[in-house]
């Protein structure tokens, strides 16, 4: 027999943690992930859930400097950590990073459901290997799925950020 | 037209907010007082209910309450057909929630409304449904042999519908044909799998007479007649939205039973209430494309010209008919293909199963027709010993006998027509950029290596521009911005930037200082759907045509109140100046005030107020796009592995609004069909149980797999809208199956493979391989 295990009769968690470089600390449920958790308790409905099972990438948000699905792991596994979700990816005074702005110039995106995920899987790649290979991009979205583009420009618009993170752009 | 923005790769106005996480999704609605729903679904494929038994979910705290088809009364009757047809002779359709019995897993049968979706997950799952099972209708192919089970209790038989395409002398051209070749072809298509998941949010007014819907689909308006119609209200009650939606591909245009019960529980309830749908009910309950056995003969002439086809296709149709034949319809409508046949007859019969059912999927049924025809194609050729693209040379329309009237029929009972495609330039532009010479001699050296390299060409036509309208208003603010509002739909399709560059060009303003606004039926009052590679034909032309007549009308005023004469006007960067080095000039927000009324001050003479004006396009005839695909693959015999190495695109869709948007269509296209030919694959079991439900079992592409796909454009304008443009979404997809299956039958000509079928797993070939000692 299923056991239901309704929020109100669990304890919940305290947590601390960074999202965007705003500290929060937060009473959690232990069984919310931390893709519910941005969207419903901090609002930050830009991180995308496109199947809740870790494989279409769509939730992907940088965890300490890497990308991680945020239906896999729980808010309070995000204890003490920092988080960036695309909300956070452009600087302080709006200006994009070079991946988002590759991503307009490149049309590396259609209807947009998929691409914050693709944004931060691509600006902690980028963070690592500033002069990927066209391969290396296309393996470093391999765990993103993207139903419109058929990746091309994707992996262009990856190409052209990692020239403008290099200094070339 | 004084293009600026018209035929100019112009980045996207949508993009600004969506790569910053400021899109506004189906989930991202948050009403006060929100509710959320989960729903219990058919684990049977065929069962009646016995029993359900909801207390124990309703004891769960948090939970609001539970519903079943009795507690929605007379509301859960089957909804209306959404493409009434007189071709249909059994045509049940689905109801908010499944009554007496259940016919494919999936299907809602009690929904759950509870204070978080977590916690409405939880009771879901505390109900039980008790069934008795039925006989279960799981293989189309035999569903219509007499003694086969049937999908419905209550039904005589499985025949929903039987559709006829003939024309021409058939025995006359079979009897004098060199060759009669069977061909017998199965294909699969699986689901559309937007990233985005279905989702409904519906509020009521506080009176309880005004009802707001917010919808992940692709026709809102369908949906408010659906709803309105369905619950007895007027349809100026019921506004329907669809926010940022995250990916249709069709399957979103279908008025689903969950856009009547979230309306109908938020009603008893009394409060908002929001349903999101999960991947794995994407996977049982949205409708997909699946399958069509074609069994067909083909007439050949002695140099190998393609003359005629007659046979029968069974088309699995799923449980329910809630979209008509839209779906098999465009299956034989896409009939002859490119291929200037003399005589065609073919029967589709379409059949019910237990199974969710299939409508349209990016192409529709066309993908099925331009298989079956490429195949054909390439099968003759084998057997004539002809090159695959000599045999279309010599069997392709030509493009002088363009417009070239098919011999069948359109869904409006006119004949079919197409116009200005030029099928043997396509094939050649495509080869000559593959250079399929040079992949000969690369192919033979690799043989010899052990690799095996195969190369594939397929041709495809397309109709676009879908009647009967899509509708625009084009109006000035006083401060001097200019709204597009249109009833047409979008799903990442880029309408805004290109209704947005139709607009500025006409008015001469930036693009900048253009706003759309769509998808609101409470901002536009019609609306058809964003289907059928449709709206850039239809709500384009509406653009340009308001547009125009804002334009003229902006002349009108101006020479008004600039003491001129309109010819000596001229309207550029967003102002209204008297020609002749004259420094009178008025903005056009000066004007927009001036006929927004000012209290107290007529209109002027003969000049209706606001600086606005409302067109529809009528869709009179069908613009027919075209193109050829050539595709080079390498096959592991070892692994059955396939790699696509290129992919070349001939493409003709008329005038370019965008170009960057046409290749992001096209390319996109293509890789769903290569999804199709060698990933997607739905799977039930004997029983009607759905085998792939989650993204680990239902395959589809992925970046490290697909190709860089080069696109070679022509641009033939349509001489049928006032734009010249044709529709391009579905263009990639149509012919994309054909050419890789091809690619993979030419890559294994050594083994003489046959492939007859897709999508083909590496396990496939090796199982052909293996057959082959």
């Amino acid at each position: 027999m299923h056991d239901p295990t309704p929020e109100a009769g669990k304890a919940r968690h305290a947590i601390s943690l960074t999202v965007n470089g705003t500290a929060h600390a937060v009473d959690v449920d232990p069984r919310q992930h931390l893709g519910d958790f941005l969207r419903q308790t901090l609002q930050l409905t830009g991180t995308h859930l496109g199947c809740e099972h870790g494989v279409c990438g769509a939730c992907t948000v940088i965890v300490d400097g890497a990308p991680v699905r945020a239906c896999l792991i729980l808010a309070v596994q995000a204890d003490g950590a920092s988080v960036t979700t695309v909300e956070g990816l452009a600087g302080k005074e709006g200006a994009l990073h070079p991946i988002q702005s590759a991503f307009r110039a490149h049309h590396g995106l259609q209807c947009g459901f998929c691409t914050p995920g693709m944004l931060t899987t691509l600006a902690a790649f980028l963070a690592d290997n500033t002069s990927p290979t066209e391969a290396e991009v296309r393996e470093a979205i391999s765990g993103n799925l993207c139903r419109c583009t058929g990746y091309q420009t994707i992996v262009e618009a990856a190409l052209s950020a990692a020239q403008t993170l290099r200094g070339e752009g | 037209m004084g293009a600026r923005y018209f035929g100019a790769a112009v980045q996207r106005k949508e993009d600004d907010r969506l790569v910053v996480g400021r899109g506004r999704y189906l989930d991202d609605v948050a009403l006060p007082g929100m509710l959320h729903a989960a729903y219990v679904r058919a684990s049977d494929a065929h069962a009646r209910i016995t029993n359900i038994d909801s207390s124990a979910a309703l004891g769960v705290p948090g939970v609001i309450a539970v519903f079943t088809a009795r507690d929605f009364g007379a509301e859960n009757r089957p909804t209306a057909q959404m493409a009434p047809s007189p071709l249909l002779q059994q045509a049940p359709t689905w109801s908010p929630l499944a009554d007496k019995h259940v016919c494919y897993v999936g299907e809602p049968v009690a929904m759950v409304v509870a204070e978080t979706r977590a916690l409405a997950e939880d009771a879901a799952a505390l109900v039980i449904v008790e069934t008795d099972p039925l006989p279960a209708v799981t293989d189309y192919k035999s569903a219509l042999d007499p003694g086969a089970p049937l999908a419905h209790a209550d039904l005589k038989s499985n025949l929903a519908a039987s559709m006829q395409a003939r024309f021409g002398d058939v025995a006359g051209v079979f009897a004098r044909a060199a060759r009669v070749i069977p061909v017998t072809l199965e294909m699969h298509r699986g689901g559309c799998h937007a990233m985005e998941c279905r989702g409904v949010v519906a509020a009521w007014s506080p009176a309880g007479d005004e009802l707001t819907v917010y919808s992940s689909t692709q026709s809102p308006y369908p949906v408010r007649k659906g709803i309105a119609r369905h619950l007895g209200l007027d349809e100026h009650c019921v506004r329907v939205i669809a926010p940022d939606v995250g990916g249709g591909f069709g399957p979103k245009a279908v008025f689903y039973p969950e856009e009547l019960s979230v309306p109908l529980a938020a009603q008893r309830v009394g409060r908002p209430v929001k349903w999101i749908e999960d991947r794995r009910e994407h996977i049982l309950a949205t409708t997909q494309q699946r399958d069509q056995l074609w069994t067909v003969e083909v007439a050949v002439a002695a140099d190998g010209r393609l003359l005629g086809l007659r046979g029968r296709i069974v088309h699995d149709n799923g449980a329910y008919v809630p979209y008509g034949l839209i779906l098999p319809g465009t299956t034989v409508q896409s009939l002859p293909g490119p291929y200037a046949l003399e005589a065609l007859d073919v029967t589709l019969d379409v059949a019910l199963t237990n199974f969710v059912p299939t409508t349209p999927v990016r192409g529709a049924g066309r993908p099925n027709a331009a298989f079956a025809l490429e195949r054909i194609a390439d099968i003759v050729a084998r057997d004539v010993g002809l090159d695959p693209a000599e045999i279309r040379r010599r069997s392709f329309v030509k493009a002088a006998q363009m417009p070239y009237p098919t011999g069948l029929n359109g869904r409006d009972g006119t004949p079919i027509a197409y116009d200005g495609c030029d099928f043997h330039q396509s094939l050649e532009l495509a080869l000559a950029r593959f250079d399929a010479g040079d992949f000969r001699r690369r192919q033979t050296a690799a043989r010899a290596e052990g690799r095996y390299l195969g190369m594939g060409i397929a041709t495809y036509v397309e109709d676009t521009g879908l009647a009967p309208f899509e509708g625009a208003t084009v109006r000035v603010d006083s401060n001097g911005r200019v709204i597009v509002e249109t009833g047409a739909a979008s799903q990442g399709q880029g309408h805004a930037t290109i209704f947005a560059q139709i607009a500025a060009d006409q008015l001469g303003v930036d693009i900048a200082d253009v706003t759309v606004k769509s998808a609101d039926t409470g901002v536009f009052p019609l609306g058809i759907g964003t289907i059928a590679s449709r709206v850039a034909v239809t709500g384009g032309s509406s653009v340009l045509m308001a547009a125009r007549n804002v334009r003229a009308k902006a002349l009108k005023i101006a020479a008004v109140m600039l003491e001129a004469a309109e010819s000596e006007l001229t309207l550029e960067d967003g102002h209204v100046q008297v020609a002749g080095g004259s420094n009178k000039k008025l903005p056009l927000g000066a004007l927009a005030a001036r006929l927004e009324g000012i209290p107290g001050l007529p209109m002027p003479p003969g000049i209706t107020p606001g600086l606005s004006d409302t067109a529809y396009f009528e869709a009179r005839q069908t613009t027919f796009a075209c193109g050829s695909n050539v595709a080079e693959v390498e096959v592991d015999i070892e692994t059955g592995g396939v790699k696509v190495h290129r992919y070349v695109v001939a493409h003709d869709c008329g005038l370019l609004i965008n170009p960057m948007l046409v290749d992001g269509q096209i390319r996109g296209g293509v890789v769903h069909g290569i999804g199709n030919a060698l990933f997607e694959r739905m799977i039930y079991d004997e029983g009607g149980q759905p085998l792939t439900t989650n993204y680990g079992e239902y395959l589809l592409p992925t970046a490290p797999e697909m190709p860089n796909i080069e696109i070679v454009h022509t641009q033939t304008p349509s001489e049928r809208n006032p734009l010249g443009v044709k529709g391009a979404g579905e263009g990639g997809t149509i012919p994309a199956t054909a050419c890789i299956i091809a690619a993979i039958e030419d890559a294994l000509a050594p083994f003489g493979i046959a492939l007859r079928e897709h999508p083909v797993s590496p396990q496939r070939l090796i199982e052909l391989l293996a057959d082959k000692g």
